[in-house]
């Protein structure tokens, strides 16, 4: 069986190398602006670590994809479009677009550059990717964390696109790129800012015994005292309904489907997402090398060692997410 | 002039209390255009379908343009049909998501709902060029970005349309937590939702009123409320407000924001209006000053 394509996170050039040595395919990181998704103080690439960290992913045989997946703010699109030219110009091996306008201009005026379809452009069908691909020529969609394994092989029997899916990191509980959750909170959202429940909005406040996390002026979350107080990520936090007081949309859990790999290459797959551009060097490395460990195991139709990521979910609960039905 | 549309029902009602609705907003509001249909659930449909129909005829009668409502989110093989149904029904249809596009045909016009993701001039003149006759703006946009989009659209004769009352829609989910709060999943979920007609409220552990829970989709805890902004709107060149269908008295809704577009009272008195009819409700309009969506700029 082929080996899936391991695509992984790089926050910053030191860990696209990390990412690289450690085993990565391919790496995919953003520009230091709203244009990518995970538009964090400190994080991501400017326009000469973007051609350096290309230069050396290339001469590793390693690709990069350059996520420019926000929504072009209107009258601000020259900031997009300059990102595109840009990645193009560095020699990245694809652009990763959601913006119907962006797809289109790429489409137009950068046609040899490659596109793929973001996450965020939420293409959850054969219908919707096809149409993409008709429309805009995309090679790859990033799928939607809303389908099974069973609706993924089904999709990719009607498709002549490349599907990448997300294995292993943090889980958007919503359908990305259709959450203003965190707009309504603090005004920033993960569609025009590239943030969602962003740090400057996040304020910590003692309340008798409870330490409170507050987003935007909303309470998400409560510890006991001597307990952490966790960070107001608003679909993770916890509330009130009726009777019932806890988490609402989603547990504070992180995906880890490693030991859904063979059955993901079964269904026509062709790379694997590991998300986590915010995270350090040394998780990315300890991540990277132990999904490249199982990937071959797959391909080689060995079995795949699932301890190994057991300890990098940070004391989190591992969930499979929508991949297994019964999580709707 | 400014026109009004009642946005389809988000909420899973029942079929006598959703035949009933319309029946009176045939007969009362003064609404332009009314979008009718399933647009967060496809297992809700079946209750209603064959009503569809019957309620969308009286709604021409009453003068009422009609518009069916696709899905936001579709996957499975029996919602692609549902969507091709629609395509072929001969109403215009209304997209929630471009899967829509795949079964229409070249020439066919549609509407464009609030959900998608229009961002921008660019990808505003791609739907217009697809046949894009109205176009209802993401609910999160500022004004100033509306008041562009509105210029494109004017331009090319493409109506702009704003959320202008009710609950904001604020994401989709594959998983439905409206059940799973009723500790049920959303394969077997007795439909729990029919027992909330706004959708169910979701406070802050110190009691704040802040989102609410329809299905596999999450509102906003606040009613967004533009009628005291409707002077600005008409300034930045918005051709139509959109008011989504709740269990207050809609018609006094539609008419009050009726009569502030109409210049027959102004913004102050009809937000005193709504406030008087339907007391206790928390009003929003944040994401139109780029502020937090849930921010409220008026007094009352």
């Amino acid at each position: 069986m082929k080996e899936l394509e391991l695509v992984c996170p790089a926050g910053t050039p030191a860990s696209l190398r990390a990412a690289v040595q450690a085993g990565a395919h391919t790496i995919y990181c953003g520009f230091a602006d709203e244009t990518n998704a995970r538009n964090f103080p400190g994080l991501n690439f400017s326009r000469t670590e973007m051609a350096e960290s290309i230069n050396f992913a290339h001469e590793n045989n390693a690709k990069v994809l350059v996520a420019i997946n926000t929504f072009a703010q209107a009258g601000r699109e020259y900031l997009w479009h300059q990102a595109i030219a840009d990645a193009y110009a560095a020699g990245a091996d694809a652009v990763i677009l959601a913006d119907l306008g962006l797809l289109a201009h790429a489409a137009e005026n950068h046609s040899d550059l490659r596109r793929h379809l973001s996450v965020q452009a939420a293409a959850a069908n054969p219908d919707a990717i096809n149409f993409y691909a008709q429309e805009f020529g995309i090679k790859r969609v990033v799928l939607p964390r809303v389908l099974s394994v069973e609706e993924i092989a089904a999709i990719n029997r009607e498709i002549d696109t490349e599907t990448e899916v997300f294995v292993f990191g943090g889980l958007c509980v919503m359908e990305e790129g259709r959450c203003s959750l965190s707009s309504y909170a603090t005004g920033q959202s993960p569609n025009m800012n590239g943030v969602c429940s962003p740090a400057s909005h996040v304020v910590y406040e003692q309340k008798g015994t409870a330490m409170v996390s507050k987003l935007g002026g909303f309470t998400i979350d409560m510890a006991e005292q001597d307990a952490p107080a966790p960070y107001p990520t608003l679909c993770k936090g916890c509330f009130r309904v009726d009777d019932h007081t806890g988490p609402v949309f989603e547990d504070p859990t992180s995906l880890n489907a490693a030991s859904l790999i063979p059955q993901l290459a079964k269904a026509g797959v062709t790379a694997l997402k590991i998300e986590g551009r915010q995270r350090s060097r040394a998780y990315v490395t300890a991540v990277v090398r132990s999904f490249r460990r199982a990937v071959e195991a797959c391909a080689a139709d060995k079995a795949i060692e699932l301890g190994i990521l057991a300890n990098l979910s940070e004391g989190q609960e591992n969930t499979l997410g929508a991949y297994k039905k019964t999580w709707r | 002039m400014m026109k009004l549309t009642l946005g389809p029902v988000f909420f899973h009602w029942t079929a006598d209390i959703w035949q009933d609705f319309y029946a009176r907003i045939a007969d009362e509001a003064p609404v332009d255009r009314v979008v009718l249909g399933e647009v967060v659930c496809s297992k809700r449909l079946p209750f209603y379908e064959t009503l569809i129909e019957g309620v969308a005829e009286r709604l021409q009668r009453a003068g009422k343009e009609v518009v069916l409502a696709s899905l936001a989110l579709t996957t499975s093989p029996r919602e692609r049909k549902m969507l091709a149904g629609l395509a072929a029904s001969g109403f215009t249809t209304e997209l929630n998501d471009l899967t829509l596009l795949h079964y229409l045909e070249p020439d066919q016009q549609f509407t464009v709902g609030p959900l998608v993701n229009v961002y921008n001039a660019q990808s505003l003149n791609w739907l217009i060029a697809k046949g894009a006759s109205d176009i209802c703006l993401p609910p999160e946009l500022p004004i100033a970005t509306v008041k562009t989009l509105a210029a494109h659209g004017s331009a090319q004769n493409t109506r702009i349309e704003v959320w202008g009352y009710g609950r904001v829609p604020l994401a989709i989910s594959g998983r439905c937590t409206h059940a799973r709060l009723a500790a049920k999943s959303k394969d077997s979920c007795q439909f729990v939702c029919e027992n909330d007609m706004d959708g169910l409220a979701v406070d802050t552990l110190d009691d704040q009123k802040f989102l609410a829970v329809n299905g596999v989709q999450t509102l906003s805890g606040s009613r967004a409320n533009l009628v005291g902004d409707v002077g600005n709107l008409s300034a930045a060149g918005v051709n139509s407000l959109r008011l989504s269908p709740h269990s207050e008295d809609m018609v006094h809704v539609a008419k009050t924001f009726r009569a502030v577009c109409d210049h027959h009272i102004t913004e102050q008195e009809a937000l005193a209006q709504l406030i008087e009819q339907a007391p206790g409700l928390q009003y929003c309009n944040g994401f139109l000053f780029g502020q937090a969506g849930a921010d409220w700029s008026h007094a009352g």
